[in-house]
C-alpha cells in the first residue's frame, strides 16, 4: 500500500528502522497488481508502486511534518525534489492535469483573474484563458450545476467552493446531481468532476466560514470525499481525484495552505481510497485527518517521551474509509482513539467509529474513544473558538486513559 | 412569418443591448496583450466589460419601462389580445408535408403514450409519481424536432415526451417506466429521470429548477468545444425546458445570468400552463409575464402561444438559428396547457372547468389536422394512417415492456460509481468491488 513512513524527530536513515514494519505489512498485497505497495529495497531504499503496473523508483519522503511550524528537513536520497507551500502543491498538481487533459477546466469564484482566495489557481488564467479557468458570478448551486451539466457532456471541470461552507448553497446540486446522476441515469453518464475548497476552523473566523462539510455530504451515495494535509498528499489526490471517473469532493483546510514540504520532482498520483500510515506504533491507534493530524503529531512527541507508541494513521479517504489499513492498525494494537475536527454529532467520526465497532468488534480491547470538536458554531473569541476544537493536550490524556 | 411571437414591443430593447456586445466587433486588445494570449471575443473578461458597459448601462436606462396596470393582468388577457391580432390566415404555409406528418406524428406519438401511460398506471403497472404531457405537445414537438442529435435537451419530471420527440424509442420509455431492465435507464430512473447518453437527453429531473444548471453546463460544453478545444463545427444547442413555477426559483435567475454573460448557446423555453400543482401561476409571481424576464439579463424574451405547434416551431428557428450562430441565449415562454393533473395523483380540483374547456378546444392536434387540411398538405387517409401507426407502436411498446424482464439483485450496485474502486476498500484488503458478491448486489458497501 502506499505510505509515507514518518518517524518522530528521525533524521538519518529512517527507512531502515521501519524495514521490518513494512514488509510484515507487505503480505498479500505484493500479489496484488492492482494496487499501490511499497518495496524496499536491499540497501535500505523505499519506493512506493503508483497507480496500476507502473512502478518508478522514488525517495520516500521521511522527515517528520510533527508542526505545523517545523520545516521539513531535506529528503532522504539522491533525487533533490523540490520545495513548496501545500497551495503550491495543489497548484502543481492542478497544472499538470490541466496541460495534460484539454478537457480539465476550473470554475469558481475568482479563481481566475484573482488567482484563487487562497492563491492555488494563481497565474492558471493567464495560461489557459478565461473559459479554461472561469470566473463565475455568485452563485454556487448554479455553477456547481453547470460545472456537473459540463462534466456529463464530456468536461473534467473542477468546482472550487471559495470556502467550503458556500457549498452548501450547492447542496441540491451535489447531492440530487452529483451523486445520483450516474445510477438514475442508468450509467450512461459519468460526472467526472472535482469539487475542492478550503474548509475548517481557521483564526477566528468566525462560525459561518469554519465549517465542516464533510459531515454532511458523507450519506450522500455516489461520491468521494477526500481530505488532503501535506503537500505531497495535496497534489497526489489533487491529480487522482482529476483522474477518477467519479464525484470526487476534496476537503483543504484553510490553515494548512502554508505548510511548506520537500515533495518528489517526478510526477506521481495518489490513491483516493488509501489512508496513510504517519507514525507505526504499538500501543493505540489513533485516526486522524486534515490539520488534526498536527495536533495529534504534537501530543505524539509528548506521549512518545512518556513512553507511550502511538500508531498514526491519517485516513485521508472519509468516504469510503480504508477499512484494510485501519483494520490492520486495530488488529495490531487493539485500542482506538479518533481525532477529528467534525462535529460530534454525525460526524466522521462517528460514521468511523461504527465502522470499527461493525468489523472490528472482537479486536477491540476499549471502546473506541472519538475526540471531536464541540457541537457548538464556532465563535469568534479566540480563547473560545480554541475550546471548540481538540488540541494536543486532551489527545495526550486521552490515549493515557485509553492505554491505562 | 408569425408576426405575433416577434412583435417590436417584445423584442427591441433587447436586441439594442445585445447589439453593443456583438461578436463582430473587433479585438478591443492587441494580440501582444501580455494578459492574453489569443484575443478572444469572450465576454467574461472584467477587461472587455468595462468598456462596454457605459454603453449597456445607458441603453438600459434609455429603455422605456413597459406600462403595467395596478391590477394583475390575468394571462389569458393578454392571450387574447395577441390571438385577435393574429387571426389572418397566412397565405403560404409554413410548413411542407413532409415536416408536417413529422409533427403530426410527433404529437399524436406523444398525445398517445400519455393515454397510455395513464391506462397502465390505473392498472398498476406503474408506480410513484407520473407527470403527463397532455396538451403541451406541441411546446416539444415544435422544438425539438428542429435540433439535431447532438443537440442537448434538459426537461423536468414531466419528461416521457421530450424524451420521444428527441427519438428515445417508445418501447425504452414504456419499459423504464414499467420499471425494467430494458429500460432507457435501466430501470432505475423512472417516471422522473430520462436519460438517454445516445440521444444527447439529459434527463429528467425531480426538483424543478434543477436541470437549468445542468443545461447551462452542456451548453457551456459546447461553447468550450469550439473556442478551447478548436473543434470550429460544434455548434450544439441546448434546450431547458421548465414550467411556470421554476421561474421564481433562483435557479433561473442565476443560469439566465450565466448565460447571456457567456453568451451560452441554449435556449430557455418556459412551458407556462399556468399551474404549479394547485398553485395559480397569478398567485405565485409578481410579474406573471416571464418573456419580460429575459431582457432584464441581457437576452430576448419573446412569448409565444403554446397550443399552435407552427407558431411555435417560428420561434424555435429564430430562438435555436441565435444559439447556433454565438449570438447567445434567448428565453420563450410558451403559454400552454397540461389536459390532465399535475401528476396522475392529482384529483385536479382545483382548475376552472371553463378555463379548461377553452383550452381544450385549442388542442395542438386538432389545430394542426386543420392547418394541414386547409392548406392541402395531407389527406384524412394520411393522417388516420398516423394514427393507427403510433397506436401500434405504443401497443407494441407496452407488450415489450410487459414481457421485459425486472432487474436481478446484481444490478443493485452497479452503476453508484463510474469507478466501482470508488466503494472502497474491504477490511480484507481487496477493493469491495472485487468481492464476488458485488456483482450478485449482495456485497456489504
Amino acid at each position: 500500500m502506499a505510505a509515507i513512513v514518518q518517524g518522530i524527530g528521525s533524521t538519518a536513515a529512517p527507512c531502515a528502522s521501519s524495514n521490518k514494519f513494512l514488509l510484515s505489512s507487505l503480505g498479500s498485497s505484493l500479489l496484488e497488481k492492482k494496487r499501490n505497495f511499497f518495496v524496499v529495497r536491499s540497501d535500505g531504499k523505499c519506493y512506493t508502486g503508483l497507480n496500476q503496473q507502473q512502478r518508478r523508483a522514488q525517495n520516500v519522503v521521511t522527515n517528520a511534518v510533527a508542526t505545523k511550524e517545523e520545516k521539513a528537513s531535506a529528503a532522504v536520497g539522491s533525487k533533490p525534489g523540490h520545495e513548496l507551500l501545500l497551495f503550491e502543491a495543489l497548484r502543481e498538481g492542478l497544472e499538470e492535469e490541466m496541460d495534460r487533459d484539454p478537457c480539465v477546466c476550473v470554475m469558481g469564484e475568482d479563481v481566475g483573474h484573482y488567482g484563487g482566495s487562497y492563491k492555488v489557481t494563481k497565474g492558471l488564467a493567464e495560461k489557459y484563458g478565461d473559459l479554461r479557468v472561469l470566473d463565475t458570478p455568485i452563485a454556487e448551486n448554479s455553477f456547481t450545476g453547470m460545472g456537473i451539466g459540463a462534466a456529463m457532456t464530456g468536461l473534467r471541470p473542477i468546482v472550487e467552493g471559495m470556502n467550503m461552507g458556500f457549498l452548501l448553497l450547492a447542496f441540491n446540486q451535489i447531492s440530487n446531481n452529483c451523486g445520483m446522476l450516474h445510477y438514475t441515469s442508468g450509467g450512461q453518464f459519468k460526472i467526472p468532476i472535482v469539487i475542492r475548497g478550503p474548509g475548517g476552523v481557521g483564526r477566528q473566523l468566525g462560525a459561518e466560514h469554519s465549517q465542516r462539510l464533510e459531515s454532511y455530504f458523507q450519506s450522500i451515495p455516489g461520491i468521494q470525499m477526500v481530505a488532503c494535509s501535506t503537500a505531497y498528499n495535496a497534489k497526489g489526490l489533487m491529480k487522482a481525484a482529476i483522474r477518477s471517473d467519479n464525484p470526487v469532493i476534496l476537503f483543504e483546510h484553510v490553515l494548512l495552505y502554508n505548510l511548506k514540504e520537500r515533495i518528489p520532482d517526478e510526477e506521481y498520483v495518489l490513491n483516493l481510497e488509501e489512508a496513510e500510515m504517519v507514525r507505526p506504533g504499538e500501543h493505540v491507534t489513533i485516526l486522524t485527518y486534515s490539520r488534526m493530524r498536527y495536533h495529534v503529531m504534537q501530543a505524539a512527541k509528548t506521549l512518545v517521551n512518556n513512553g507511550y507508541d502511538p500508531e498514526v494513521i491519517d485516513i485521508r479517504s472519509l468516504k469510503p474509509f480504508d477499512l484494510y489499513t485501519i483494520g490492520n492498525s486495530v488488529k495490531k494494537t487493539h485500542r482506538v482513539l479518533i481525532v477529528e475536527e467534525c462535529m460530534r454529532t454525525g460526524g466522521i467520526g462517528a460514521s468511523l467509529t461504527a465502522a470499527i465497532n461493525e468489523n472490528f468488534h472482537d479486536h477491540l480491547d476499549a471502546p473506541i474513544v472519538c475526540l471531536s470538536s464541540q457541537d457548538v458554531p464556532t465563535p469568534y473569541a479566540g480563547t473560545l473558538e480554541e475550546w471548540t476544537l481538540v488540541q494536543p493536550a486532551q489527545i495526550v490524556s486521552a490515549v493515557e486513559q485509553l492505554c491505562l | 412569418m408569425a408576426a405575433t411571437a416577434f412583435s417590436a414591443s417584445k423584442f427591441t430593447q433587447s436586441f439594442s443591448l445585445n447589439s453593443t456586445r456583438s461578436v463582430d466587433r473587433p479585438p478591443l486588445f492587441p494580440a501582444s496583450h501580455p494578459l492574453k494570449t489569443t484575443p478572444s471575443s469572450f465576454l467574461g473578461s472584467t477587461r472587455k466589460l468595462s468598456l462596454s458597459s457605459p454603453s449597456s448601462s445607458t441603453s438600459r436606462r434609455r429603455r422605456r419601462r413597459p406600462s403595467r396596470s395596478p391590477a394583475v393582468v390575468a394571462v389569458s388577457e393578454v392571450v387574447k389580445e395577441k390571438k385577435s391580432k393574429s387571426n389572418v390566415s397566412l397565405s403560404n404555409p409554413l410548413i411542407t408535408n413532409e415536416e408536417g406528418l413529422e409533427l403530426y406524428e410527433d404529437m399524436v406519438l406523444g398525445r398517445s403514450f400519455e393515454d397510455m401511460c395513464a391506462q397502465m398506471y390505473y392498472r398498476g403497472k406503474m408506480f410513484g409519481f407520473v407527470h403527463l404531457y397532455n396538451g403541451q405537445e406541441a411546446v416539444s414537438t415544435g422544438f425539438i424536432k428542429l435540433l439535431k442529435q447532438e443537440d442537448c435537451v434538459v426537461s423536468t419530471y414531466r419528461d416521457h415526451v421530450h424524451a420521444l420527440s428527441k427519438g428515445v424509442p417508445a418501447r425504452a420509455v414504456m419499459s423504464e417506466l414499467f420499471g425494467k431492465t430494458t429500460g432507457c435507464c435501466r430501470g432505475q430512473g423512472g417516471s422522473m429521470h430520462m436519460f438517454s447518453k445516445e440521444h444527447n437527453l439529459l434527463g429528467g429531473f425531480a426538483f424543478i429548477g434543477e436541470g437549468i444548471p445542468v443545461a447551462t453546463g452542456a451548453a457551456f460544453t459546447s461553447k468550450y468545444r469550439r473556442e478551447v478545444l478548436k473543434e470550429a463545427d460544434c455548434d450544439h444547442v441546448t434546450l431547458a425546458f421548465f414550467g411556470d413555477g421554476t421561474c421564481n426559483n433562483g435557479q433561473f435567475f442565476e443560469c439566465l445570468n450565466m448565460a447571456a454573460l457567456w453568451k451560452l448557446p441554449i435556449v430557455f423555453v418556459v412551458e407556462n400552463n399556468l399551474w404549479a400543482i394547485g398553485m395559480s401561476h397569478l398567485r405565485a409571481t409578481s410579474d406573471p409575464e416571464i418573456w419580460k424576464k429575459g431582457p432584464a439579463f441581457g437576452m430576448p424574451g419573446v412569448h409565444v402561444d403554446g397550443m399552435d405547434v407552427l407558431k411555435v416551431r417560428e420561434v424555435a428557428k429564430e430562438a435555436i438559428g441565435r444559439a447556433r450562430r454565438g449570438e447567445g441565449p434567448t428565453l420563450v415562454e410558451c403559454e400552454t396547457y397540461r389536459f390532465r393533473g399535475h401528476s396522475l395523483a392529482d384529483p385536479d380540483e382545483l382548475r376552472d372547468p371553463a378555463e379548461k374547456a377553452r383550452y381544450a378546444s385549442r388542442d395542438p392536434i386538432s389545430a394542426l389536422k386543420k392547418y394541414m387540411f386547409e392548406n392541402n398538405l395531407a389527406s384524412e387517409a394520411e393522417l388516420k394512417a398516423i394514427d393507427k401507426k403510433i397506436d401500434e407502436l405504443v401497443e407494441d411498446a407496452v407488450e415489450f415492456a410487459d414481457e421485459s424482464p425486472l432487474p436481478a439483485r446484481s444490478q443493485l450496485l452497479e452503476n453508484v460509481f463510474a469507478d466501482p474502486r470508488g466503494f472502497g476498500i474491504g477490511p480484507d484488503g481487496r477493493y469491495r468491488c472485487e468481492d464476488p458478491k458485488f456483482t450478485e448486489g449482495t456485497a456489504q458497501v
